[in-house]
C-alpha cells in the first residue's frame, strides 16, 4: 500500500500535507480510492467555506457507490483542485497527486494528533 | 462464511477485490471495472457465474409442469436446445425469481436460477411438483461450474481455448445451447449472456473450471467481476433480481410484461392475480442530463404524474453518463424530463426506453 511517510492521515481515510505557507492540503488515501473503485464524479466545497473538524464537505462517487469526504481538521477552504473534478479518474491513478482541497487551519498545531503512515497502516490492517 | 466457487483461489491470486454476493464470495473487480466493461463491449471478457444454479428437471410431463409453473410460455420452445427467459411467480403474482430454461428433450429441461434465491426456488418447485402428484425429478447441479464469455470476440476465443468445441457450437443461434463432447469430457455451451453482447455461457464439471479459465486467459479473454457485470447488464436494459424486481412487486411494474403471456388460455401460477390488478407503475430507463452525481437505487424520482423510484442506477462507461432503471407512474411518457433527488439537489433526467447500449453501440443520446 502506497503511504508517503511525509503525510498525516485521518481515520476517515483522508491524507493531509502541511504546506510551507501554513495551509494544509487534503486528499483521500490510495487505500480509499482502491476500495471505492473507478471514480466518476467528485464534488468539492466552495472556496471560503468554513469547516468544522469531521464535517462532511466533499463527495466522491465511483461506479459502485457514493462516499462523503470529511474535513479532518477545522479551517477555511482556501483552494480546491478543479482538475480532479474535471477528471475524477486521475484520483485512481495518483491519490496523492490528485489533491481535493486546501484549508487554512483554525488551529496552528492542527496536525499534531493525526496518524502517521505507520499508525494508518495498522488501522487499515 | 460465504460459499466459494471452484475458481475462488484463481480470483484471489489475480488480485480480485472480493465481496459477498447472494451468500457467495465473488470478485467485484480485478483492477478497473470500467476497463473490464470496455473489454466486453469491444473484445472479450469472462465472468465466473458458478454461483448461479443449474437445476435439471426430468421425467414425463416436464413440459406440462413448466407450462403451469412459469409465467412465460414454455410452448415457445419447439426446437431442442432453445432457451427461454421467464419469471417464477408466487400465487399473488409477485416475482419469486427470474430464470433461463433450456429445452433439451421432452422429458429433460434445465433451469438456471439466481444464486441468492436458488434454495428458495428449489423448495418451491419441489412443493409444486408434490402438489401436482407429478413424477418429476429435480436435480440441483452443484457439480457444475459456469463461465460466461462475452463480447464480439468471445466465441472465437472460446474455440481457441477449447479445442474441438467449434464444430458443435458454431451453428448455435442466439438463445440456443447444446451438449458438446470434448476429448476430456463433455460440457454444455449456450449462446446466452447478461451483457448485451454476443458470447457463450459454458457449464463444465467443477473439476474442469480452473483449466478452462486459464485457457481463456491464455486466449486473451479479460477476467471481469460483478462490477462490470452490473454496468453491462444495466446498459443492456436487463433486470437484476433483488433490485429491479423481487417478492414485493409484479413483473408488470418491473418491465417484464413481455415475458408474461396473459392473452392465451393457459393457466399458470400468479396469472389470476396479475389479471385482477392492472399495474399503476411501469419500468422505464433514465438518462441523467444534469451534472451533480450518479443515479442510484432508491433515489426518489419526481414527475408531473407523481413520484417514483430508481431501482438500479450507475455510471454508464459506454455513454459516459449516468443511467438508471426506474419505476414510475404509467402516465409518464418516453421523452419526458423528470427530476431525481440526489443528495440535496433535484437533477434533471430524460425518460428513455432501454436498452442504453448493446453490441458495442450506444442506443440513446
Amino acid at each position: 500500500m502506497n503511504l508517503p511517510a511525509e503525510l498525516k492521515y485521518a481515520e476517515s481515510h483522508e491524507w493531509m500535507r502541511a504546506e510551507s505557507d501554513g495551509t494544509v492540503t487534503i486528499g483521500i488515501t490510495d487505500h480509499a480510492q482502491a476500495a471505492l473503485g473507478d471514480l466518476v464524479f467528485i464534488e468539492l466545497p466552495a472556496v471560503g467555506r468554513v469547516l468544522k473538524a469531521n464535517e462532511a464537505c466533499a463527495v466522491v462517487e465511483s461506479v459502485k457507490a457514493a462516499s462523503d469526504v470529511y474535513a479532518p481538521i477545522a479551517g477555511e477552504v482556501v483552494a480546491v483542485n478543479e482538475a480532479v473534478t474535471a477528471a475524477p479518474e486521475s484520483l485512481n491513478e495518483d491519490a496523492y497527486g490528485a489533491w481535493l482541497f486546501r484549508l487554512k487551519p483554525a488551529q496552528a498545531d492542527a496536525l499534531a494528533g493525526m496518524l502517521d503512515a505507520a499508525a494508518y497502516t495498522k488501522l487499515i490492517g | 462464511m460465504p460459499r466459494q466457487t471452484p475458481l475462488n483461489a484463481v480470483h484471489r491470486a489475480a488480485g480480485a477485490r472480493m465481496v459477498d454476493f447472494g451468500g457467495w464470495d465473488m470478485p467485484v473487480n480485478y483492477g478497473s471495472q470500467i476497463d473490464e466493461h470496455h473489454a466486453v463491449r469491444t473484445s472479450a471478457g469472462m465472468f465466473d457465474v458458478s454461483h448461479m444454479r443449474a437445476v435439471d428437471l426430468e421425467g414425463d410431463g416436464a413440459r406440462d409442469f413448466l407450462r403451469y409453473a412459469l409465467a412465460n410460455n414454455i410452448d415457445k420452445l419447439t426446437q431442442p436446445g432453445k432457451a427461454l427467459y421467464s419469471c417464477l411467480l408466487r400465487p399473488d403474482g409477485h416475482v419469486l425469481d427470474d430464470l433461463i430454461v433450456y429445452f433439451l428433450r421432452e422429458d429433460f429441461f434445465r433451469l438456471v436460477v439466481n444464486a441468492g434465491t436458488a434454495e428458495k426456488d428449489i423448495a418451491w418447485l419441489r412443493d409444486l411438483i408434490r402438489d401436482r402428484a407429478s413424477p418429476l425429478r429435480l436435480t440441483p447441479r452443484d457439480d457444475l461450474a459456469m463461465i460466461a464469455v462475452q463480447g464480439p470476440q468471445a466465441r472465437a476465443k472460446v474455440w481457441q481455448a477449447m479445442p474441438g468445441s467449434e464444430g458443435a457450437s458454431r451453428e448455435l443461434k442466439p438463445f440456443f445451447g447444446a451438449d458438446v463432447k470434448l476429448a476430456d469430457g463433455s460440457c454444455f455451451i449456450a449462446r446466452t449472456g447478461y451483457t448485451g453482447e454476443d458470447g457463450f455461457e459454458i457449464m463444465v464439471p467443477a473439476s474442469h473450471a480452473i483449466a478452462l479459465w486459464q485457457a481463456l486467459v491464455a486466449a486473451g479473454v479479460a477476467p471481469c467481476g460483478l462490477g462490470a457485470r452490473d454496468t453491462l447488464r444495466l446498459e443492456a436494459g436487463m433486470n437484476l433480481y433483488g433490485q429491479d424486481m423481487d417478492e414485493s412487486v409484479s413483473p408488470l411494474v418491473s418491465g417484464l410484461g413481455w415475458t408474461v403471456d396473459l392473452a392465451s388460455p393457459r393457466d399458470f401460477v400468479g396469472k389470476a392475480s396479475l389479471m385482477a390488478a392492472p399495474p399503476a407503475q411501469q419500468q422505464v430507463g433514465l438518462l441523467l442530463l444534469d451534472a451533480g452525481g450518479v443515479l442510484r437505487a432508491h433515489q426518489v424520482v419526481h414527475t408531473t404524474h407523481g413520484d417514483g423510484e430508481i431501482t438500479s442506477g450507475t455510471f454508464s462507461p459506454t455513454l459516459g453518463k449516468s443511467i438508471a432503471l426506474a419505476r414510475l407512474p404509467t402516465t409518464v411518457a418516453i421523452g419526458d424530463v423528470v427530476h431525481v433527488a440526489v443528495r440535496d439537489r433535484k437533477l434533471a433526467a430524460r425518460v428513455v426506453k432501454p436498452p442504453f447500449a448493446r453490441q458495442g453501440r450506444a442506443l440513446v443520446q
